[in-house]
């Protein structure tokens, strides 16, 4: 059994430990976490040989930096474009190489995207809450933050030459400045000209964009009664809108309740892709129904597991 | 009897159920029926439900089902009631009423023209029932508060209310369980574990159970956090 040991010399904010996310509690107050863009987390993961849903490090634009101390381990990165610096190669990511002792990697901020994915190959030792070690950043439970200074450490830890190669971001991951939704279910409670307003307004993400949620930039949206609504249950991809109007788009870390009024609510299929987008980035908002939702989400699931099945396997 | 349920559709993996407008014990005990039932007799896809105060999510995984199969099968859920509703199982808080740890007993006295000792009594003599569990890992949301002692929130929140603190505000009580802003009324503080640290069992409370408040002295309060 061998074991890899990676000193953090330099870890940004929002940077932090998630499995495949803790599915199933959410009628306990705890949402799923687990990572921002799915798709690329597992990418890497399945890149280096490790289960599709192991822990890996998620990292933000602003950036992560690590040192190898002992052992090796053959790595990943996939996620956005950013910018991954490594024994004096410079690439984009979405690349799997091995990380010798002494040797140094830095992922920063690229060209887009706002999270990338580190997979290591082996066990990546972090704290379990409730079988998972997905972080739920409010509360700090999980694997946690990672801090400049702390130490990565991997059980089991690979180097394996046979994976190492190039795999390119393909379309399915790229940031997405339309998101599809579904209207409701609070549709009765904001103003006709509110979805109007959501639809064909110009919206953008603001600064305010953490793994809880973002909050938009737009015209207002005017809500009915507000302030009666019985708290009731929220989903990832939930778009509420609060009594002064702004919309806020909830994500992974998502209170799991809420009593403001939730104008529509973004595919899962599209929620991956719209992540990706950056503060100030354009979005728009494309209504579609029920029935066509579920055509959607079935014919990503199925694209999902065919672009990762060409990833799982070695050269 | 209700009214026909509302159905609607959250995105391609969700259904919302409302049973009801207002927040009553009738709507509530309607919504831990169906929680229990769906819970009985799984329709195939069903991920999650999840009960909220006058409707329920239903989380669904789409590749497997859609939202009319599953509105389906929770319209044949309502049109079977089970024969007789469970009770839900009896659970106990603790609650320390030391005024160092239950900074507003003071202040909820003198808006409801109490006394502290009579602000306890009518906290404990509350009938209490979880609603559901909301906002943060393991808040439960209580109904059950005395009118005596019921009043509208803060009108803002405060920072760094400590886990464990016992919180009013209307009818609602809530024993938190991390340290958050809150803006509810601090009466007392628990020792008593929601989040219970157990693999098989994590969350001390089911949706549907009744519990009852339980005064304990000071010492025994720190007795039981230091173990």
């Amino acid at each position: 059994m061998t074991t890899a040991r990676l000193r953090v010399t330099f870890a940004g904010p929002h940077v932090s430990y998630q499995d495949g996310g803790r599915p199933g509690l959410l009628r306990f107050g705890v949402p799923e976490s687990g990572p921002m863009d799915g798709l690329a987390h597992a990418a890497a993961n399945l890149a280096v040989g490790n289960p599709a849903d192991a822990t890996a490090i998620e990292i933000s634009p602003a950036g992560l930096t690590i040192e190898c101390v002992d052992g090796g381990v053959t790595f990943a990165v996939a996620g956005g474009g950013f910018v991954v610096d490594h024994a004096g190669t410079r690439s984009g990511g979405w690349e799997v190489r091995t990380l010798r002792p002494g040797e140094t990697l830095q992922v920063q901020r690229g060209h887009w995207g706002s999270w990338t994915y580190l997979a290591l190959a082996g066990r990546i030792e972090a704290a379990e809450w409730l079988g998972h070690t997905a972080t739920h950043t409010t509360s700090g439970f999980g694997g946690g933050l990672l801090e400049s200074g702390g130490e990565i450490v991997i059980r089991d830890s690979r180097i394996s030459p046979e994976r190492e190669r190039r795999f390119p971001c393909p379309v399915l991951a790229r940031a997405q400045s339309t998101a599809r939704v579904v209207l409701g279910p609070q549709l009765h409670r904001v103003q006709p000209e509110a979805v109007a307003a959501l639809l064909t307004g110009a919206h953008t993400l603001s600064d305010s964009y953490d793994r809880m949620g973002v909050r938009l930039r737009g015209p207002a949206l005017a809500i009915a009664d507000a302030l009666s609504i019985p708290s009731e249950p929220i989903v990832a991809g939930s778009i509420q809108v609060a009594g002064d109007g702004v919309a806020t788009l909830l994500l992974r870390d998502h209170q799991t309740t809420g009593g403001y009024p939730k104008i529509a609510t973004v595919l899962a299929a599209d929620l991956d892709r719209v992540v990706q987008l950056r503060p100030r980035d354009r979005i728009t908002f494309q209504a579609v129904g029920a029935d066509r939702a579920i055509q959607i989400a079935r014919l990503h699931a199925q694209r999902c597991a065919a672009y990762l099945g060409t990833i799982s396997t070695p050269n | 009897m209700p009214s026909t349920p509302c159905f609607a559709p959250v995105a391609d993996h969700a259904l919302l159920v409302e049973l009801g407008e207002t927040i009553d014990d009738a709507t509530s005990d309607r919504i831990v029926a169906l929680d229990r039932a769906l819970a009985d007799d799984p329709p195939p896809g069903l991920r999650e439900v999840v009960p909220g105060l006058v409707n329920l999510l239903i989380d669904f995984d789409p590749c497997a089902t859609d939202h009319r199969q599953i509105e389906a099968a929770v319209r044949n859920c309502l049109a079977h009631p089970p024969a007789a509703g469970r009770a839900g199982t009896l659970r106990e808080v603790e609650v320390c009423y030391d005024p160092d740890l239950g900074h507003d007993l003071a202040s909820v006295a003198e808006q409801t023209g109490l006394s502290v000792d009579e602000v306890i009594a009518a906290h404990l003599s509350g009938d209490y029932r979880v609603r559901m569990y909301g906002f943060t890992p393991g808040y439960a949301y209580m109904s059950g508060t005395p009118e005596a002692i019921q009043l509208p929130r803060k009108p803002a929140a405060i920072r760094g209310v400590a886990a464990g603190s016992v919180i009013i505000a209307g009818p609602q009580c809530i024993v938190t369980t991390l340290l958050m802003p809150a803006g509810w009324w601090v009466i007392g503080r628990s020792p008593t574990r929601i989040l219970t640290g157990d693999l098989d069992h994590p969350f001390l409370f089911d949706v549907g159970d009744p519990v009852r408040m339980r005064r304990i002295t000071r010492a025994d309060y720190d007795r039981k956090v230091a173990a």
